[in-house]
């Protein structure tokens, strides 16, 4: 497998009228080609702005930090992303080599345009062809989706399709220009569960067809079971654990994946207390020292947790974990 | 004490006009012929999918939306009432019994009012105390219960996180001291960590307070871990009901089994195919004839084309709506 997007110590600030806001810190990771990276995370988390800073996609107040880096392989070599300008050089990147997917699809389809003129017009934008060649290819794709009749659904809109429909068609719209990663943001959050498993499905297929990257993006730890190859955990906006999907799953390390994972309800054991994590989010504009999972911490070892931010310290093969708890069993 | 089931309904239909002009008039069935009990004490779940009709039939028992056909009963120690046609003092007095809890704590409180009000509000309406110390030691009493602290009653909503606001809207329902409470998705909008500490929250005060609850839940492994009795909707109709384990372990309607199989297993080797459904919930207002389920069972027989099915209880408490759910007994 080759790499396909590899991040580095990504920070992300938003200028906003209480001050500079970090709602990603120091991130880093990458992504081979045929990946699957499930970004897990709870509200405020900054797994959405990590996935929008992938392609430049974030509000004008956002504050890169100068050792911020993300560089995509693409076949013509790697694109410094946060480099690139202007909407001219963007182009490449969104749309082209990277699409992406939205929780909510009848927000993210033009209400007034057909769904056929909304492919054709981003086709015609990302590769130089003529209206009806993108037209077969829009048609190919929606077919491909599993949407059935799609030359009548080509000339549809999208308050005319239902909310699984949609997805389809969402996802057919992402995947026709061929893009190299494809970010899903909570794709089937909004889906009844029976949809849900048809999307997931399709999704998978997809991937061994394409073979292309992709960053699932959920809050559902099942979500991400069955469909991930490796897990990156994100709280505050730090990633605190990532590994392989069936290690974090099964042995998760970090505090914190440990408390999400036992506050899951559990179809195999109806009897099993269902443990919350003590405590509530902190509001990102009071950030916690040391390590920002200490206020709810089960496990703080001293002082240490509130004074000193955790290093990701290696757990397992490809397996780390940001967390006190492993630097004093390497220390001694 | 009377063993009489708190809420009880009767081929209940909930219907509303839809179409304006005189010849494009239909009715719209969200609730039809549903028939169940919710005993005395009980944590009742009813789930289903987007447009079964769950929050719907939620809102009959609350005299929140009329009832078109069929009745339903609600009956404590001191009164026994026909929910239909209740209205005036009579009504005022149901709505001291009978309260909801909202999906989304961002919406269900007012930006402009302090938590202190907020939770009083119900009391000052219904005219249960006659002072101001009177009112303010039911607010403390019940704020304590729900785990807000004084400091908190003095606060506006916009302070508090989405698990907080929870437990204030928790406040507020409860604190005209209900015995029936429908909490419609009330942990649906809550982040994994947060969710456990809210459903623990309602069970312990339906067992200190000798609740019933209805709880209305599209979350399968939520409603697994909170209800004693369990009620499957679809398309307006009730599909099946048992206890939570026995329907967990033998279910016996096609789709209460496809349901179960949808949700993702958090066992990353078990990427199983499973039951899936294929097709989509057909539109509540061109509903298929026959057993409404046919057009995406995988079981289906030309008898289900044409008969609707009705509930058949064998008299285990495990009562399914299905033509086929004797023979079917012995597949797996």
């Amino acid at each position: 497998m080759s790499l396909l997007i590899d991040v580095q110590n990504l920070t992300l600030k938003f200028r906003t009228d209480e001050g500079l806001i970090t709602a990603v810190d120091d991130v880093s990771f990458t992504i081979d080609r045929g990946e699957v990276m499930g970004l897990v995370g709870e509200s405020g988390s900054g797994k959405s702005v990590t996935a929008k800073a992938l392609m430049h996609l974030n509000a004008r107040n956002a504050v890169y930090s100068p050792e911020s880096k993300i560089i995509l392989h693409t076949e013509k070599g790697p694109v410094n992303v946060l480099a690139l300008r202007n909407a001219r050089e963007l182009k490449v990147v969104r749309g082209g080599a990277i699409s992406m997917i939205f929780q909510e699809p009848m927000a993210s389809f033009a209400p007034a345009i057909t769904i056929g003129d909304q492919m054709v017009e981003q086709l015609q934008i990302h590769n130089d062809m003529t209206k009806a060649r993108a037209k077969e290819i829009s048609i190919e794709m929606l077919d491909r989706v599993g949407i059935s009749d799609p030359s009548k659904r080509f000339d549809q809109y999208a308050f005319e399709l239902s909310g699984g429909m949609r997805q389809r068609a969402m996802i057919a719209m992402a995947l026709s220009t061929k893009p190299s990663l494809l970010i899903a943001d909570e794709p089937t959050t909004a889906l009844d569960v029976t949809i849900q498993a048809q999307v997931i499905d399709l999704m998978k297929d997809l991937v061994a067809e394409f073979h292309m990257g992709i960053i699932f993006i959920t809050h559902d730890l099942g979500v991400i079971a069955q469909t991930a190859d490796k897990v990156a955990v994100m709280y505050l906006g730090k990633l605190i654990e990532q590994g392989p999907v069936r290690a974090v799953i099964r042995q998760p390390k970090h505090p914190y994946t440990q408390g999400l994972l036992a506050a899951l309800p559990k179809l195999d054991d109806l009897d099993a207390p269902l443990t919350p994590v003590a405590g509530d989010i902190p509001s990102p504009l009071e950030r916690p020292s040391g390590c920002v999972f200490h206020t709810r911490c089960p496990q703080v070892i001293g002082d240490i947790c509130k004074t000193a931010l955790p290093q990701s310290i290696p757990v397992g093969p490809t397996h780390s974990a940001a967390c006190h708890l492993y630097a004093t069993e390497t220390a001694t | 004490m009377s063993d009489k089931p708190l809420i009880s309904a009767r081929g209940l239909s909930v219907g509303f006009k839809v179409g304006s002009s005189i010849f494009n008039k239909s009715i719209l069935k969200a609730v039809d012929n549903v028939s169940l009990d919710i005993e005395r004490g009980s944590f009742f779940g009813l789930v289903g999918e987007s447009g079964s009709g769950k929050t719907t039939l939620g809102r009959a028992f609350l005299k929140a939306v009329p009832i078109t056909g069929g009745w339903a009963r609600y009956a404590d120690d001191e009164v026994d009432l026909d929910i239909g046609t209740l209205s005036g003092p009579a009504l005022t007095d149901y709505r001291k019994r009978a309260q909801l809890i909202f999906q989304d704590p961002y919406a269900a409180l007012s930006p402009r009012m302090t938590v202190r009000d907020i939770i009083a509000e119900p009391l000052e309406v219904m005219g249960l105390t006659k002072t101001r110390e009177e009112t303010d030691a039911r607010v403390r009493e019940i704020a304590a219960k729900c785990r807000l602290n004084l400091e908190h009653l003095r606060r506006f909503p916009h302070a508090f996180s989405g698990g907080q606001r929870q437990r204030i809207s928790i406040a507020r329902a409860l604190v005209s001291r209900p015995n029936f409470i429908v909490a419609d998705e009330s942990v649906a909008a809550l982040d994994v960590s947060i969710q456990a500490d809210v459903l623990n929250l309602l069970k312990d005060i339906q067992r200190d307070m000798g609740l019933t609850f209805l709880f209305i839940s599209h979350d399968l492994s939520v409603v697994a871990h909170t209800c004693d009795h369990l009620a499957v909707m679809y398309l307006g109709r009730l599909v099946e009901t048992a206890p939570t384990r026995q329907l967990f372990k033998a279910p016996r309607h096609p789709y209460t089994k496809a349901l179960f199989s949808a949700i993702p297993s958090l066992d990353p080797d078990d990427r199983r195919g499973g039951q899936k459904l294929t097709g989509e919930i057909p539109s509540p207002t061109n509903q298929p004839p026959g057993c409404k389920f046919h057009t995406r069972c995988p079981m289906v027989i030309d008898r289900c084309r044409v008969e609707e099915p009705s509930l058949e209880n064998p008299g285990d408490g495990h009562a399914v709506s299905c033509h086929r759910w004797r023979e079917l007994l012995e597949k797996p």
